[in-house]
Formats: structure tokens, C-alpha cells, sequence
């Protein structure tokens, strides 16, 4: 199994049963591949739907329907589209009940930096912001490291996304949980110890003296 | 409504400089009938303010390849690399804007409101220069209203009285810039006799839209 899968299979198991949650574009869309459709989840699209559904078959694809990073969609029964201003009253609002994102930095104070390099990536924050700050829990789904830098720092070089504390962090090694007392340590991945993921993380991290082994999906 | 124009007649009412609400998302619900018009009459320095400038070849991403467009007010440019390029070497300047409060500042100023006050961007480099005030123990940014020359929008049906539908994840910010453009024009998968868009299936009444671009040939 490769990382990204790894990341998308432990935080299906944070969707609870009848709620709504939000994907972010890229790994975090594929958490939807391992959430049971009997689940009654409604995944909504900041671009305007809620209970986004699968690719369509090939060939059967509309291009009135599509997903926050502009590609085909279906849609499930019981589906609604919505226009920008219903879409982020539902993410502001409180009515969102989860939010998976990306990161390129969360630190000890469980802050999220994902959407500017200054000087060399700009792409915006689209929606994220919104999503960080309305969301009643918000999970990121991100490689540990990238090029060989912790992306789980003592604090975030890079532009916030918001003062808000993010809830859960899910990488290929571990789950850590943001809290005020910082980063505790609570699942490791198959395979890899807590020395293992001290190495590769350059916050400090609180490690209980029980780290069990993730459970996927 | 003031009558049906073709898409020459329509771009030839927007004079250089001018400012442009344009609806869609990653060009999905993206008038681009009137964008090929508004690029082959060549009006420039021209400001855009909509989600996204789409990507290369579709939607806004032509007015960007163009050359037209000086300022763009968008919540995301990172799927179009010519965007990202032209504001890196300063042909365009970029004003990023949360997702979610570009489309409330665009519904304030459609809807007469002084502005909005919102949590989005605390803390973050969106609340530079902006006044923050206390709402019942609660910090918020004061973000301002937007208004347009033009609010060019991409419907479903429209009738012949103007009422217009959209369809799926087409809506996005179609309806909203539908009340912030001083002159609107909508352009319409379909045109079709009054009474078959259902008075409660409309979701932009004809008496907001100015034009009607002609069907499509």
C-alpha cells in the first residue's frame, strides 16, 4: 500500500455515520474510495454540491458536474446543488461537521500553513480558510516529510491558514492530535515505531506510554 | 430585459478598463461565448473578479492568455500557471480573497450592505490593513462590499423575460454576481418560451438581467 492510500484509509475511520464532510482536492479526495456508502455521508464540494458521488462511467460524464478541483463527478440520491454563498454558509456556518485538507506545515500549536510558498507557489487559499475556520472538526491528511524536511514543526514558517487548532493529523507514520498542551503522539503506522517517528519529526511530541497501531480502513 | 445580442454586440459595450464579475468555477458555469467575443474585440487592462482564473484555454484562462486582464480579485489562481506566471513578473496584480468571503463581499454589494464581517483570515497575512471589530465577544474582520461595470453570467435556461436556471455545480457564483454588476448579461445553454423555467425553478429573475446573448449557432 502505497503512503497516500495508507493516509486516505485511517482518516475514513474518523467519518462518522450521517454527517457532512468536506475533501480537499488531491490525497484528501481520496478518503471518499474507503468510506462505506452505507454510511449516509454526504461529502459536499465547495463549488456546489452536496453527496458527491464517484466518476461517472466513461462517457457519461457532465460537465455541469464537477468536483472542487474541476473534475467529473456523479452525484448520490438525496443530492443537492447549491450556489458559492449557500456553500460557505454551510462551511462558516457550523453546519459542516468534518473537513479533510492538505498541509504543508501544521506545528505544536496544532496551527496549518497550506497555501502559499512565498515566491514560489501562490495558487491561493480557495477555500481553505473558510473551511479551517468554520468546520466543527478538521482533520489533515499529509506525508510526514516532504524532500526530507518534517512537515511537523515547532512552529510554521509559512503563511497560516488560520489561528484556529486543527483536530487530528493523519500522515503515513502517525496520528498526532493538536492539543493545548501540544502534540500528542497517538497512532503509529503498520510497521514503524515511535523512535522512528521522533527521527522524522522535528516538533516536540507528547508520547503516551501506549502508541498502538493504526486500524484502516 | 432589454433584449438578446450577439456576443459581438455584448463585448462591444465593454470599454477598456473595464470591471468584470464573471461567473463559473475552473469554467464550469463560464459564459465563454462571451469571453471568445470579449477577446476577440481585444479590450485590455481589463479587472476580473471571479473564484478562479480557470486554466489555459477555457473559461478566464483566455482572457488571462490574451493579455487583457490587468487585476484579478480571485480566491484561487494555483490551476492556472499563466496567472501565476504574469503576477510574478507584474503584468497582473492578484488580490487573493477567501472563498467564502470573496462571494459575501460580492453578495453585500449586490444586496446593499455596507460589508461583512467574518472570522476568515484572522490572524492570517488576509487580515493585513483591515479593520477587526467585536461582535458579542466575538473578533471578526471588516471585509468590504464589491461591485462590478459588467457581471457576465453563464446559465442553464434562461426565458425570453430573462428569468434564468442554472444546472448542478454550474450555479457556483452565477446567482450572486447577478445582483453586483451595474450592466448584466447572461449567456444560456438554452432559450426557451416563458412558463417552462417553473417560477420557483428560477434562481436569477429576468428583472436583474439586462441582456440575453442570442443561441448559440
Amino acid at each position: 500500500m502505497d503512503a497516500k492510500e495508507l493516509i486516505a484509509r485511517r482518516v475514513a475511520r474518523e467519518i462518522r455515520p450521517g454527517s457532512l464532510v468536506n475533501l480537499g482536492i488531491g490525497l484528501p479526495s481520496m478518503v471518499a474510495n474507503f468510506v462505506s456508502s452505507d454510511f449516509g455521508v454526504y461529502f459536499q464540494a465547495e463549488n456546489g454540491v452536496i453527496g458527491l458521488g464517484a466518476r461517472p462511467p466513461e462517457g457519461m460524464e457532465e460537465r455541469h458536474l464537477t468536483d472542487a478541483g474541476g473534475g467529473f463527478v456523479s452525484a448520490v440520491p438525496g443530492a443537492a446543488s447549491i450556489d458559492s454563498a449557500m456553500s460557505f454558509g454551510l462551511i462558516r456556518g457550523g453546519h459542516l461537521d468534518m473537513t479533510v485538507l492538505g498541509g504543508l506545515q501544521v506545528d505544536e500549536s496544532g496551527h496549518l500553513a497550506n497555501w502559499k510558498v512565498p515566491g514560489r507557489m501562490v495558487p491561493g487559499m480557495g477555500g481553505a480558510m473558510d473551511l479551517v475556520c468554520g468546520a466543527a472538526r478538521v482533520v489533515v491528511a499529509m506525508q510526514h516529510s516532504a524532500k526530507g524536511q518534517s512537515k511537523i514543526v515547532p512552529r510554521c514558517t509559512l503563511p497560516l491558514t488560520a489561528l484556529r487548532r486543527v483536530d487530528l493529523i493523519v500522515t503515513d507514520l502517525a496520528v498526532i492530535e493538536p492539543t493545548g498542551m501540544g502534540l500528542i503522539l497517538r497512532e503509529r503506522a503498520p510497521g514503524v515505531s515511535v523512535g522512528d517517528i521522533r527521527a522524522a519529526t522535528e516538533a516536540a511530541l507528547i508520547v503516551p506510554d501506549d502508541v498502538p497501531e493504526m486500524i484502516l480502513a | 430585459m432589454k433584449g438578446a445580442l450577439s456576443p459581438e454586440a455584448a463585448a462591444g459595450m465593454i470599454p477598456e478598463g473595464a470591471r468584470l464579475m464573471i461567473g463559473g468555477f475552473m469554467a464550469v458555469g463560464t459564459p465563454e461565448r462571451m469571453i471568445d467575443a470579449i477577446v476577440a474585440r481585444g479590450v485590455g487592462g481589463l479587472t476580473v473578479i471571479a473564484n478562479d482564473t480557470a486554466m489555459p484555454g477555457k473559461g478566464i484562462g483566455k482572457l488571462i492568455s490574451a493579455g487583457l486582464v490587468s487585476h484579478v480579485i480571485a480566491s484561487h489562481i494555483g490551476l492556472n500557471p499563466e496567472t501565476q506566471a504574469k503576477m510574478i513578473s507584474g503584468e497582473i496584480t492578484c488580490e487573493l480573497v477567501p472563498q467564502g468571503t470573496l462571494i459575501e463581499r460580492i453578495r453585500a454589494g449586490g444586496m446593499g450592505l455596507g460589508g461583512v464581517l467574518t472570522a476568515t483570515g484572522l490572524g492570517t497575512e488576509v487580515e493585513e490593513g483591515k479593520q477587526i471589530v467585536m461582535v458579542e465577544g466575538n473578533r471578526y474582520l471588516v471585509e468590504t462590499p464589491l461591485k462590478a461595470d459588467f457581471a457576465l453570467i453563464g446559465a442553464w435556461q434562461a426565458d425570453y423575460v430573462g428569468n434564468l436556471s442554472y444546472m448542478l455545480t454550474a450555479h457556483n457564483f452565477n446567482p450572486i454576481i447577478a445582483l453586483a454588476g451595474r450592466t448584466v448579461i447572461a449567456e444560456a445553454d438554452s432559450i426557451v418560451p416563458v412558463g417552462v423555467i417553473p417560477p420557483d425553478a428560477v434562481k436569477t429573475p429576468g428583472v436583474l438581467v439586462d441582456h440575453l446573448l442570442i443561441r448559440a449557432a
